[in-house]
């Protein structure tokens, strides 16, 4: 599904990333973990460069259109799937078909009485929740998520998370929160120090496995 | 032999004054500089008063403003409404290219294009639609179209630019351009857009009105007409009525009523006489081709020699001095609007007045502000008589208070510390340093503008690059007048290079309107 081999990752032309080699196969759910700097992010971005096509995408900053509503945001996950003219008068006013289709998927996320209202006005948390409705209207192969749930309770982040591996095949999320990482992935990646210092099976590690990720 | 003097001690200063510092001067030194260099420019600068009694003249004036008769206009409500309609077809269609133009601003041919067409003012564009297209409608209109599209295209695109939306990063591979640019592009920048367009909309208003002293049915027309016969108390009407339609902007340019304009204004425009052809292609060509050129053999080394002759004569007796002047000009006004500046922006700031204060000094920038720079000098022309003084006055009223206006904004956002100084302490070492980047920034910006201005003024008898040009189109030698244009093009174009290298050294960047 996806692979590096042996390279070098980074953004606007600086190196975070040294040496990475890793090989993703369809179906595995992972989590990626370490220390905030790491280079987590980093990673992440490469994947969704680079598999741009299959994946949709859910970044740390939500990546939403502030002056657009929460329902057009959502929408922006299908614009490859209708023509321009149907996108614009859609922008416009928008389609009762589209409405119907998108009401559900916000209705589960607690977002349906803001539907129309600017996504910049929201909180934190509905930001992300909007994108991770976005992601899921997309729909793919995979879906790559920088810190999905970083600004919505325990209870929402299980909820969002366990959405996301039943509606994609192959999962990569970058969590800070190990206890989630543990729960939900079928494999933990850790990164420290622009290296890939951690990659096994879950259900070989324990809480405490992971703790030399998070010290000096 | 003024001309030489005045290009010799500019070289000088400028020379001392790159040779005094090795790296780039500071903006103290800077500000110094061009005070300086001013001050050289006053020594050759004519700004004598030349009328006999301006003061009584003044007093009639402002006696016309006190005694305003809205019923002695005839067809008032016909003048308004015609300026208005010329600036909203003007406006409209400017910001409809200019949108388009932008989506294509990275190719070098688009950008050099929007730059040499703004750099040619809405008069002089007027001046040339009228050779072409005769005294109609679509003459007006595209006098404020094509040097719109140009302003609009380079704002826009830049724009569009600088916002770089996080939503590009997420959209599915396959989105389309088209969609791609109405959900994650447009909407991230339409508030900045629509709000440029609509200030650009209150610029129109200003052009379409001044459009009238050449001929173009709107306000400026019967303006001209009133102060010519002495007419104060018609003036003063409809100077305070163009101050009231430009205040109440924001009441009746709403956006549900724009179709409604839009579609009215086109039939609304008046009537002129009918475009004939021949006209049209006797413009491109016969009219604008050099006259030794015109009907003579190229092929003979005569033919040339009399056009370098042309040329010659055409360079140095007329646009030398013209440059000069305008440059002179240029250099004073620029400098007396930053002091000018630096005096009125305290009138709006809530840091030294009240509300009642700041009430009267906003209605006085409103109306420095809502003048047209072309009336205001007019008017200063009719006191005080053709020499530059009256230029420079309405340049820099006009300019200082579109920038103070700014300033004062930008100095109520400033947080101060609870225990700070008052007055001119407060003033001199609270405010100004905090404020004075942004106020050079402005300054810059406004250079080119100013200097665009300086020229046209020229069509008012002061012997600026409009002066030259203007008698030329007078006596029909289109020739002369497209050239001298091309050359007042380029020199607005050199200035405005000239701006942005200082504000790139000075490190003023700054997200302002540009007029």
């Amino acid at each position: 599904m996806f692979r590096f081999d042996n390279e070098a990752l980074g953004y606007k032309g600086v190196t975070v990333l040294n040496g990475i080699s890793l090989d993703i196969k369809a179906g595995e759910k992972i989590a990626l973990v370490g220390e905030s700097g790491a280079g987590k992010s980093t990673l992440l971005m490469a994947l969704q460069s680079r598999y741009r096509d299959n994946s949709a995408f859910i970044p740390q900053n939500p990546g939403l259109v502030r002056t657009l509503s929460v329902f057009h945001n959502i929408y922006m996950g299908s614009l490859n799937r209708h023509s321009a003219f149907y996108n614009l008068l859609n922008l416009i006013k928008p389609k009762k078909d589209e409405i119907a289709l998108i009401s559900p998927i916000a209705e589960k996320f607690g977002l349906i009485d803001k539907l129309f209202t600017r996504s910049g006005e929201l909180s934190g948390g509905q930001q992300q929740r909007t994108a991770v409705c976005r992601a899921l209207l997309q729909g793919g192969d995979a879906v790559l998520g920088d810190e999905p749930v970083s600004a919505v309770d325990s209870l929402q982040s299980r909820v969002i998370i366990q959405t996301l591996c039943d509606n994609f095949d192959t999962v990569v999320l970058a969590l800070h929160d190990v206890e989630l990482a543990l729960e939900y992935s079928t494999r933990i990646i850790g990164i420290k120090n622009t290296q890939i210092a951690l990659d096994a099976p879950t259900s070989s590690l324990q809480r405490s496995d992971l703790d030399f990720l998070y010290t000096a | 032999m003024r001309p030489p003097a005045v290009c010799s001690a500019a070289i000088l200063i400028s020379s001392t004054l790159l040779k005094a510092v090795s790296k780039f001067p500071s903006e103290r030194t800077v500000s110094l500089g061009f005070v300086l260099l001013s001050v050289v420019c006053l020594v050759f600068a004519d700004l004598s008063i030349t009328t006999l009694d301006p003061w009584t003249e003044m007093q009639r004036m402002a006696m016309g403003f006190v005694t305003a008769d809205f019923f002695a206009v005839t067809n008032i409500g016909r003048v308004i409404i015609q300026t208005i309609a010329f600036a909203m077809c003007g406006v409209a269609l400017g910001a409809f290219f200019g949108f388009f133009l932008a989506q294509v601003f990275h190719i070098a041919l688009v950008r050099w294009s929007c730059a040499f067409v703004r750099a040619i003012h809405e008069l002089f564009w007027a001046l040339i639609l009228l050779q072409i297209l005769g005294l109609t409608p679509l003459t007006g209109v595209l006098a404020i179209t094509i040097p719109y599209a140009g302003i609009c295209a380079k704002v826009y695109a830049e724009t569009l630019e600088e916002s770089q939306p996080d939503a590009l990063a997420v959209l599915p591979a396959g989105s389309g351009i088209v969609s791609t640019f109405f959900f994650a592009r447009l909407p991230d920048v339409w508030v900045h857009i629509k709000n440029y367009t609509s200030y650009r909309f209150e610029c129109g208003l200003r052009s379409s009105a001044v459009l009238g002293f050449i001929g173009l049915p709107t306000l400026g027309f019967y303006l001209e007409t009133a102060f010519s016969e002495g007419n104060y108390s018609e003036a003063g009407a409809m100077l305070l009525l163009f101050y009231a339609l430009i205040a109440s902007l924001r009441f009746w340019l709403r956006p549900r009523l724009l179709g409604f304009y839009l579609i009215a204004a086109p039939f609304l425009l008046g009537e002129g006489s009918s475009i004939r052809f021949d006209n049209v292609i006797r413009f491109f060509s016969s009219d604008i081709v050099p006259a030794p050129l015109r009907n003579n053999d190229l092929a003979l080394t005569q033919t040339w020699s009399s056009f370098a002759d042309w040329l010659q004569l055409l360079l140095v007796d007329q646009a030398l001095p013209g440059i000069i002047a305008t440059l002179l000009l240029t250099q004073i006004a620029l400098v007396c609007t930053g002091f000018l500046t630096l005096a009125l922006f305290p009138l709006i700031s809530d840091k030294f007045f009240g509300q009642f204060g700041r009430t009267i000094g906003q209605l006085l920038l409103i109306v420095l502000r809502s003048t047209p720079e072309f009336i205001l000098a007019y008017i200063f022309l009719q006191l005080w008589g053709p020499s530059m003084l009256p230029a420079v006055v309405a340049l820099s009223l006009h300019n200082s208070a579109i920038i103070s206006h700014l300033i004062g904004r930008y100095s109520n956002s400033l947080v101060l510390r609870p225990d700070c100084p008052r007055g001119l302490n407060l003033y001199g070492y609270e405010i100004l340093p905090r404020v004075y980047g942004q106020f050079l920034a402005f300054l810059f910006y406004r250079w080119e503008v100013i200097m665009r201005e300086t020229a046209i003024l020229g069509i008012l008898g002061i012997a600026t690059l409009g002066f030259y040009v203007d008698s030329a189109m007078a006596d029909i030698r289109l020739d002369r007048a497209m050239l001298l244009i091309l050359i007042t093009a380029l020199l607005n174009i050199f200035i405005d290079s000239l701006s942005r290298y200082f504000r790139s050294r000075l490190r003023l960047s700054q997200q302002v309107e540009h007029g």
